[in-house]
């Protein structure tokens, strides 16, 4: 059974519906990314899995029940994380209490620290800035701080909007890094990146939104060949 | 969907715009409600219904308020919690200098300028204070500004009752008396001349002070008052500096890296507000004819700031609203509360509870006491049933209404579901 | 002044630095000079002080020490909006606009400080208020038309994409009519053809005779569109000089590019 299931899902903004008829499968253990250019509907979808925005038809499933409708603070309990674009933290906060509001629902504190730990080797600047108040951090190193936080309450699934947006060249490696170590600690990861040449060299599959629909979906490797994804998406 | 609608019949647009437009809709209902209501006031209580009209006009000064602190409060976000006191301060010009008070005073001269120059005067005077107290604190932060008008709130009754007789510069304002026989409006010559009196009878006279007719002189004065007060707040809601207040309320970061001077646009609103206060309180001052400062206590700023939160912050109309709720739940369902649950309780046989007994001071004087915990139990729930208030403004309404069918607009409830 | 010992007009001079943040020196003595008419970039590292740099340039931040002139004159200090009122414009790199406003609105706050109706103009609507309005109007709508977001203009800012948002931020920075243009980060979540798009944007600008100062991560980007560029570290300036000097810059390599670039 897949991990999470959408089923023609239409979601709406007032009238104006930005999702039409989106289907798409997440199995276990996948990186899947979605591509798609500016309002395509890719944050919507992730709005709608996360349960910000709910869907007007269809259906979202995790391991086959429905979880659309639900409360955003119940479906985060059910193991889904939402990394949002644009890097949420706790402005008001220290670097650290961020990072342990991340592992919030979790009480396994050794590998707490273990993970904390793994987070400050990754990202450097944050173990310089330990103590420093969240908002008041460069837009890079809240980046890191956002990506940090969801590396700490280590999701069944995890969504990432546009997770290297604001990062120095030095660091988009690294975050591609993080986001394969994730995975293979046993996260799911659904990926919005803007990189998507860079996204797809990570996902096993992927789907190619248009104007809130799915035009096109394949495994990473068929859609970096496949022409029109090339020339509209990356660049080539 | 679209129902055929004959090209030129402005009327019917106008009406069918009134059905589909909320705020138009409320001002439909308002002028109706009155142009209606002194005769509603005849009808009701077999022609003696100066006593309403009365009322209505009193409730109209605190629609004025609420419209005037709803430019500070809901246009640039700034929190006042001693607007009372530019309320007093417009009562107290009013008073002084329309009255014999002053002829007591050091001055021994007493001024009667009339109620027409004095309105502008109040005005201009709370402005002033608005402005002076605002200077110093508008660049700090917003919970500062809470904070000192709190304080000012407190100050300015308390002055004003300090500056009575024995007061060591002397007796200015009459002290915990107030001021009384304070002059009534009048109109000017040319309109009130000798062809109004009473032998022609065309129009009845309008004169403030023939106490038959002045509480519907009162009445239609207030509307007046309120009616232009609507239209400028409006304007002012609508231009580059109401625009530059949302901005402002909304980032004050981005606001003046915009070019926007945030200090004097806030200030601005804060006198703004003030000045309205100030023209209620002249009101205020000719309508009772006594000021005194126990009318301008803490609660008198925080009912109106209720009427603007609950009514729905920023927007006009809502606001208006807002302050005739506040207004008829405080001054009539919880002043007849107490009779309402006697009714009640022998109507449902439990006439018992009347009694007075030991413990037990009669289910009048117990609900008496509950009033005001009554009073925030409404309040409590309205604000759970309507958080953004009962008619929260839909910014820039209009324009926002331009877009196509196909562009997204709506309101604040969208962003947090 | 410059290499080849001209003094061409200078339209930001950026003189001895230094911003500091209690123990933490964010930006450490850097001096540079941006002419008149230039794409001009400021690239290095996250943290390295380039927001910190266009925050204190617009005023938010008093440099701990330095001088910052504009046009020969010294602003240093000055209140952010007489800032911008001189004709410094800029966007953030944390999008902050008026959410609950419409995108029409974010741009006719914009032009605001360009606006001269009065207190009594906008009381009374008197004609010149709604003269100067429409014409503002339509001046925003123009902007809009500009930016390429014309068709959202009624929409609240907050719902609109996030490439929108960011090309929204530019619109309101250029109704202000600046001289001089700060983006901080403008193709930040941009695919490869939009990014295209904005660098194609950034030269109309400057086509308009707007001077840009730009910060930006995406190399593309960056050596594309900008004549010369400024490097920062650690606070410290480590590079100065155009696009093929500075990418070969070793240390630029080490700090910043990492061995991909
Ligand atoms: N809160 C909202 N209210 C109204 N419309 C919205 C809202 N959020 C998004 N939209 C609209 O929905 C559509 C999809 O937007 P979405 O944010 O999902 O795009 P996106 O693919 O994430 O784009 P980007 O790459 O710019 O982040 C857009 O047309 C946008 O204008
Ligand atoms: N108000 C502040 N208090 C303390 N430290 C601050 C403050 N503002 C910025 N800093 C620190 O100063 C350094 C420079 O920040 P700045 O935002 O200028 O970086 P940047 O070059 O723009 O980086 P990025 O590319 O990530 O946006 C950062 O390490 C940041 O944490
Ligand atoms: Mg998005
Ligand atoms: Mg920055």
């Amino acid at each position: 059974m897949a991990l999470l299931e959408l089923q023609g899902v239409d979601t709406y903004y007032g009238r104006v519906q930005a999702l039409h008829q989106i289907s798409m499968t997440i199995d276990e253990g996948e990186i899947v990314t979605l591509i798609g250019s500016n309002g395509a509907g890719k944050t919507t979808t992730l709005r709608t899995i996360s349960g910000l925005t709910h869907p007007a038809k269809g259906h979202v499933r995790l391991r086959g029940k429905e979880i659309s409708g639900l409360p955003p603070d119940r479906i985060v309990t059910l193991g889904i994380d939402h990394a949002p674009e644009g890097r949420r933290i706790f402005h008001r906060m220290t670097v650290r209490d961020n990072l342990f509001l991340g592992a919030y629902s979790r009480n396994d504190g050794p590998a707490i620290r273990a993970d904390q730990e793994r987070v400050f080797q990754l990202f450097p600047r944050l173990r310089e800035r330990r103590q420093q108040i969240g908002g008041t951090l460069s837009g890079g190193e809240q980046q890191m701080l956002a990506i940090g936080r969801a590396m700490m309450s280590r999701p069944k699934l995890l969504l990432l909007d546009e997770p290297s947006l604001g990062l120095a060249p030095i660091l988009v490696d690294t975050i591609f890094q993080v986001i394969r170590d994730i995975n293979k600690q046993g996260t799911t990861i659904l990926l919005i990146e803007q990189n998507a040449a860079k996204a797809l060299q990570v996902a096993n599959r992927g789907y190619v939104l248009e104007t809130g629909r799915v035009v096109k979906e394949g495994t990473a490797k068929a859609l970096l060949e496949s022409p029109d994804v090339q020339r509209a998406y990356l660049g080539i | 969907m679209s129902r055929p609608l004959p090209r030129n019949d402005r009327a019917m647009r106008w009406a069918m715009g009134t059905f589909k437009d909320r705020n138009r809709t409320i001002y439909t209902l308002l002028v109706i409600g009155v142009l209606l209501w002194p005769s509603i006031a005849d009808v009701t209580t077999g022609g003696s219904g100066n006593h309403l009209v009365s009322t209505a006009a009193d409730a109209g000064i605190y629609v004025l308020l609420a419209i005037g602190l709803n430019v500070v409060v809901g246009f640039a976000g700034l929190l006042d919690l001693g607007y009372a006191a530019f309320f007093a301060i417009g009562a107290y010009t009013y008073g002084l200098l329309a009255s014999g008070q002053l002829s007591g005073s050091p001055l021994h001269h007493e001024f009667h300028l009339p109620f027409w120059v004095l309105i502008l005067v109040a005005m201009f005077v709370a402005a002033a204070f608005g402005a002076i107290l605002g200077a110093p604190t508008l660049r700090l932060r917003g919970d500062y500004l809470a904070i000192v008008t709190l304080g000012f709130g407190e100050i300015v009754p308390r002055v004003f009752r300090f500056l009575g007789a024995g007061s060591p510069i002397g007796n200015w304002t009459g002290g915990v008396n107030g001021i009384s026989a304070i002059d009534s409006p009048h109109l000017p010559a040319f309109i009130s001349g000798p062809w109004f009196g009473t032998s022609i009878q065309v129009v009845s006279p309008f004169d403030f002070s023939d106490s038959n007719w002045a509480p519907m002189d009162y009445y239609w004065l207030i509307i007046l008052l309120v009616a232009i007060c609507i239209v400028l707040v409006t304007n002012l809601y609508n231009s580059r500096l109401g625009r530059a207040w949302m901005a402002v309320r909304e980032d004050e970061v981005a606001a003046a890296a915009s070019g926007i001077n945030t200090v004097a646009i806030k200030l601005l609103a804060f006198s703004i507000g003030a000045s309205f206060a100030g023209f209620a309180g002249c009101y205020y001052g000719a309508k009772l004819s006594l000021v005194s400062s126990e009318n301008f206590e803490f609660i008198v700023s925080v009912s109106i700031l209720i009427m603007v939160v609950l009514g729905g912050m920023g927007n006009i109309p809502g606001v208006i609203v807002g302050a005739l709720t506040i207004y008829i739940v405080q001054f009539f369902v919880l002043t007849n509360l107490p009779d309402y649950a006697v009714a009640l309780s022998n109507l449902v046989g439990l006439g018992f509870l009347n009694q007075s007994s030991p413990g037990w001071v009669g289910l009048h004087d117990e609900v008496q006491r509950l009033n005001y915990i009554v009073f925030g139990l409404i309040l409590v729930v309205v604000m759970l049933l309507r958080p953004q208030g009962l008619f929260p403004s839909r910014i820039r309404e209009q324009e926002l209404e331009k877009g196509t069918a196909e562009e997204a607009v709506f309101d604040v409830r969208e962003a947090t579901d | 002044m410059t290499e080849d010992g001209t003094t061409p007009a200078t339209i930001l001079d950026v003189d001895h630095v230094t911003k500091r943040f209690g123990g933490l020196t964010a930006i450490d003595d850097v001096s540079f000079s941006i002419r008149t008419g230039e794409i001009f970039a400021l690239i290095g590292p996250n943290g390295a002080g380039k927001t910190t740099l266009f925050n204190t340039i617009t005023g938010l931040y008093k440099p701990t020490a330095g001088m910052i002139r504009f046009r020969q004159r010294d602003i240093t200090g000055l209140k952010p909006y007489k800032i911008a009122d001189l004709g410094i414009a800029r966007t953030f790199q944390q999008i902050r606009l008026f959410s609950y406003m419409s995108a029409l609105d974010n741009v006719r706050i914009g032009e605001h400080p360009r606006m001269h109706a009065k207190l009594w103009d906008a009381l009374f609507k008197t004609r010149y208020a709604r003269r100067e309005e429409a014409r503002v109007t339509e001046r925003a709508n123009q902007l809009l038309d500009f930016v390429g977001i014309r068709p959202q203009a009624h929409n609240y800012a907050r719902n609109l994409p996030y490439g929108s948002q960011r090309r929204l931020e530019i619109a309101r920075a250029l109704a202000g009519d600046p001289k001089l243009l700060l983006l901080d980060e403008p193709a930040a979540g941009a695919n490869p053809q939009e990014k295209r798009e904005l660098m194609e944007l950034v030269e109309r600008i400057r086509a308009q005779g707007i001077t840009v100062l730009l910060i930006e991560h995406d190399m593309k980007v960056v050596m594309g569109i900008s004549e010369r560029i400024v490097v920062l570290d650690y606070g410290e300036k480590i590079a100065e000089g155009k696009p093929q000097e500075v990418r070969t810059d070793p240390r630029v390599i080490e700090a910043y590019l990492g061995k991909s670039a």
